[in-house]
């Protein structure tokens, strides 16, 4: 029974998001803390290293950790206010259930009690349908320990192939470009080899909102005399001062990478011995590449031929570079040919592998890396490995110690976990760390799809929009109160330590899913004690895969402030070492697991892989009926669905509610001011929002910011269309149309955030 | 204790992403919690996202404690010129008005003037201002000349400032770029290629500072 209980209104009133400020002992100008904690920030995947101010069991504040290499102290305003998300009002404080005579349509029940009753409802769920009728969702912003114990927990415990994660929404684009082309999936260089480039390229990234710290490396990579190129629809702040601007039509990065490639071959501005002797596949792309002439590549991206030729130019005569890209190029339903695209015109120039000549993808969520290697996602086993692999499904099965017949095959992505349920195949859903209400595009669809489920049970700290569904709540840990590692963006595994307890009876979320597999009378292999626990048979389960942490330990982590994967705990030979971690992916002569020794990267040949990265439009392009681009994205002061950040009340001061950017072309020609209402329209769905006039985003896009829940999510006008490889939505470009509005209902009922 | 004699605070608005971490960083300080010091605005969001941001300047000869009627502004023999004294401060808005940064403000809850008192608390202590540690683009930067001399080398500070008749001099410095500036400021103008020069005109920071910036020093 997974409609609303109550109106939404009522659940709102009760459950949030409420706004949390400076209260109780953070305001005491003359408290001491009982203790700092060393740890990292629970939003973004740049990790940066925080001390976190305790007195008693609350977490008061915060003090900047200048120690730690990657941030140096430096913090966006997310983690300096992150601390208000402890002693929430709003927090989950016990179990709850669904209930519609109670007027906030919950009433609490003990915790056990709960879990019992999700073990109950799963084993009928299943007895009646089978298996595969149970769904889980899970997340990146988990610990690796508890991202590998949920694709254990799926497999083994509920012995269904039908788990994913929201990384699905996030990083796989990338994750599946690099695969293809390096054959293992991981940002290739450290952020210290961004300054001393010659040229910077930042194709699709809002670097100064959603990776603030990157800011300052890119920053100090000019100030040593690096050019900086940026591609984006929009003038971001970092956009503001770059010494190029490509002002990109969303959704034609393919084009793009294909008519630098073009001019390099031109021009010669390639490394032909690089091409010849490290990489396969050139011939291919270069022959269809041809065909993308500047004039055809301006026409198509929407960038002025000079401008293209210019970038062509700095790039494919810079003897070092740095290339990153973001979601702006992998939201897409070619997100994996965008991305490949970005490798060839790296892999052409020969600039990788070595100091200041790198290529990363700008990881999204706070393990969006570790999150994405051991097991959560649909096709994957523990240390990247795949689960329609025979041999690694047969390593597995040894370190879970069951048949390898048991452990199902490949499951579905996120959207079509959804469509499953649609379809009534998928029946019961646990979800972790996931708000796909908020996050997931078309979200009419989604809501429509949790109405039909016959139990859904969610684990969170608040109850967030999705769970509002849910038949039992079940009260999960914060980030700040349990242990384990993370791998930043950098690739870079690091610790998050725990600074207080879980208040009332929370608990953390590896302590409530081993409870549902002893309710369930399935505990075997989910007897861990401690996080420490499960990492070391992480460690062993990773072993000898592409991302292999069999070397990593807690001790070595703190000890070196992070240990860059991967790091064996045997040389090729079997003995053991003591390996410091591998900071620089790709140098000439390294060895790792699939080709063992014939070259740097990992395939058999030990070569890198050129793919024709072909452009194709938008699935849904514009049209007289809706004729512009609508774009998503970010904004500094919020995070993702808003779970946390729309209950930090200094953050929601910031940037209260979404707004609709436009260009004053635009709002000319519909006669909108900056700050009159507008409805936002596509083929799904509306919102109305107010405008935002400005003159850097382009006349034929409009962005809004999706973090923000119900009538004012921009993903109720997002379309479902997906990568077809890497099953990625595509939020970056779909058709619209805007009009004058009037004000919404929503503004009398709702406060900003809500 | 004082602050270091060679720790600096330089700005440099060129590098300013408008996160304002500064400003939710500021709020957090153990003696004024709850209200930033620190001001950051846009110049004008219509046509770019440039921000500045504002700290105290803590000039040699403080505007704002000259036309104090109350005596109630002091500085520290190390320079930093503090927040007006509670008992003396008498809420005249003098100082607000006078300041040529526009900094001080009233707090009219309190009836006191604050401002940015360069995080005294701990830059007294030997540690960095809070928000000038915490700053991502390091817009807002506190180091040695040394420093900011091999880290920046296509800007240089300015601590110099013409106002009408009144030159104003300062213990914090301002990065001015050492050449030229090409800035984008509409999309539409890269779309067709065309990427206007444009100088920026702000009152605040008048012909002097440019002058010396254009002589490339």
């Amino acid at each position: 029974m997974a409609t609303l209980p109550v109106d939404e209104l009522k659940i709102i009133d009760f459950f949030g998001p409420h706004l949390a400020f400076m209260h109780g002992q953070s305001t005491d100008t003359a408290i001491v803390p009982d203790k700092l904690v060393k740890t990292h920030c629970c939003f973004c995947g740049q990790q940066c290293g925080i001390q976190l101010k305790v007195k008693g069991n609350d977490v008061i504040g915060f003090e900047p950790w200048e120690e730690f290499p990657f941030n140096r102290g430096m913090l966006c305003p997310k983690g300096v206010k992150r601390y208000l998300q402890g002693a929430h009002p709003d927090r989950l404080l016990k179990a709850i259930r669904r209930d519609p005579q109670s007027p906030s349509g919950f009433s609490p029940m003990g915790r056990q009690e709960a879990i019992e009753k999700v073990a109950a409802e799963i084993q009928r769920i299943q007895s009646a349908y089978g298996n595969g009728a149970i769904g889980v969702l899970s997340g990146a912003s988990l610990t690796t320990e508890k991202a590998y114990l949920m694709g254990k927990f799926a497999r083994v415990c509920l012995k269904t192939p039908f788990i994913d994660y929201n990384g699905r929404l996030c990083m796989v684009s990338a994750g599946v470009g690099n695969k293809k082309a390096f054959g293992v999936d991981r940002a290739a260089n450290p952020w210290s080899d961004i300054v001393g480039a010659e040229v910077v390229w930042i194709s699709g990234a809002n670097v100064a909102e959603c990776a603030p710290i990157t800011t300052n490396y890119v920053w100090q990579a000019r100030e040593m005399g690096a050019k900086i190129i940026v591609v984006d629809p929009r003038i971001t702040p970092i956009a503001r001062t770059c010494d190029l601007f490509l002002p990109i039509k969303p959704g034609r990065d393919a084009a793009l990478f294909a008519g630098v490639l073009h001019l390099m071959i031109e021009n010669k501005w390639i490394d032909g011995d690089f091409i010849e002797k490290q990489t396969v596949g050139f011939d291919k792309v270069a022959e269809y590449v041809k065909e993308w002439t500047p004039t055809k590549t301006a026409e198509i991206t929407g960038i002025a031929e000079p401008l293209i030729r210019k970038a062509a130019e700095w790039w494919g005569t810079a003897k070092t570079s740095f290339l990153m890209h973001a979601r702006g190029i992998e939201h897409s339903s070619h997100g994996v040919q965008n991305v490949l695209g970005s490798i060839n015109i790296v892999l052409a120039s020969g600039r990788i592998g070595r100091k200041n000549c790198g290529y990363a993808t700008i990881t999204g969520q706070a393990n969006g890396q570790g999150g994405r290697e051991h097991g959560q996602k649909c096709d994957q086993l523990p240390g990247g490995r795949d689960i329609f692999n025979p041999e690694h499904r047969a390593y597995i099965a040894k370190v879970w110690d069951v048949d390898e017949k048991e452990i199902p095959g490949p499951g579905v992505d996120a959207y079509e976990i959804f469509r499953k349920i649609d379809r009534g195949e998928i029946k019961g859903l646990l979800s972790l760390c996931f708000n796909p209400k908020v996050s997931l595009p078309d979200s009419g669809f989604v809501q429509r799809c949790l109405e039909k489920l016959e139990f859904y049970v969610a684990i969170d700290f608040f109850l967030n929009e999705t769970a509002r569904h849910a038949d039992i709540v079940l009260p999960g840990s914060l980030q700040e109160e349990d242990e384990g590692v993370v791998a930043q963006i950098e690739g870079r595994v690091i610790k998050i330590n725990k600074a207080v307890d879980c208040p009332g009876e929370a608990q953390e979320d590896w302590k409530l899913i081993q409870g549902i597999a002893k309710a369930l009378g399935r505990e075997k292999g989910f007897t861990f004690q401690s996080p420490r626990e499960i990492f070391e048979e992480l460690r062993i389960a990773s072993k000898g895969g592409v991302c292999d942490y069999s070397g990593i330990t807690y001790e070595k982590i703190e000890k070196q402030f992070g240990v860059c994967w991967p790091c064996p705990s045997e040389d090729p030979q079997g003995r053991p070492i003591d390996h410091p971690g591998t900071v620089r992916l790709f140098e000439p002569g390294t060895w790792n697991p699939i080709a063992k020794g014939a070259g740097p990267y990992y395939f058999p040949d030990g070569k890198a892989h050129f793919n024709v990265a072909a452009y194709s439009p938008p699935t849904e392009d514009v049209d007289a009926e809706y004729p512009l681009i609508l774009t998503t994205g970010r904004v500094v002061s919020q995070f993702l669905s808003g779970t946390q950040t729309r209950r930090i009340g200094p953050l929601v001061n910031q940037y209260a509610e979404p707004r609709i950017e436009m260009h004053p072309q635009l709002a000319a020609t519909l006669g909108i001011k900056d700050g009159d209402w507008a409805t936002a329209e596509t083929r799904r769905s509306s919102v109305t929002l107010k405008a935002q006039v400005v003159a850097t985003i382009r006349p034929d896009t409009i962005f809004i910011p999706y973090h923000w829940s119900g009538a004012k999510t921009a993903n109720r006008l997002t379309i479902a269309a997906q990568d077809p490889l890497s099953k990625i939505p595509e939020y970056k470009a779909c058709a619209c149309r805007v009009k004058k509005a009037s004000e919404p209902a929503y503004v009398k009922t709702l406060e900003p955030q809500q | 204790m004082a602050v270091p004699s060679n720790q600096h605070f330089f700005i440099d608005p060129s590098r300013c992403i408008g996160c304002q971490s500064c400003v939710q960083a500021c709020s957090e300080c153990d003696t004024h919690k709850g209200t930033p010091m620190i001001h950051l605005e846009y110049v004008e969001r219509s046509i770019s996202t440039q921000t500045t941001p504002v700290i105290c300047m803590h000039c040699e000869s403080p505007t704002c404690a000259q036309v104090c009627p109350a005596d109630a502004i002091k500085k520290t023999e190390d320079g930093v010129v503090q927040s007006a004294r509670k008992p003396r401060c008498i809420a005249c808005n003098n100082c607000v008005l006078a300041c040529p940064f526009g900094v001080p403000k009233m707090n009219a809850g309190w009836e006191l003037m604050t401002k940015c008192d360069m995080c005294y608390d701990r830059t007294s202590e030997g540690k960095k201002p809070m928000c000038a540690t915490v700053c991502p683009s390091q817009a807002l930067f506190f180091g040695t000349f040394a420093e900011i001399e091999a880290l920046r080398p296509r800007s240089r500070p300015v601590n110099e400032f013409r106002f009408g008749e009144q030159l104003v001099k300062t213990k914090v410095l301002m990065m001015v770029p050492r050449g030229g500036l090409t800035e984008v400021v509409d999309v539409t103008a890269a779309m067709h290629g065309a990427t206007p020069q444009r100088t920026v005109h702000l009152d605040l920071m008048m012909s002097g500072v440019f002058a010396n910036a254009a002589e490339g020093k």
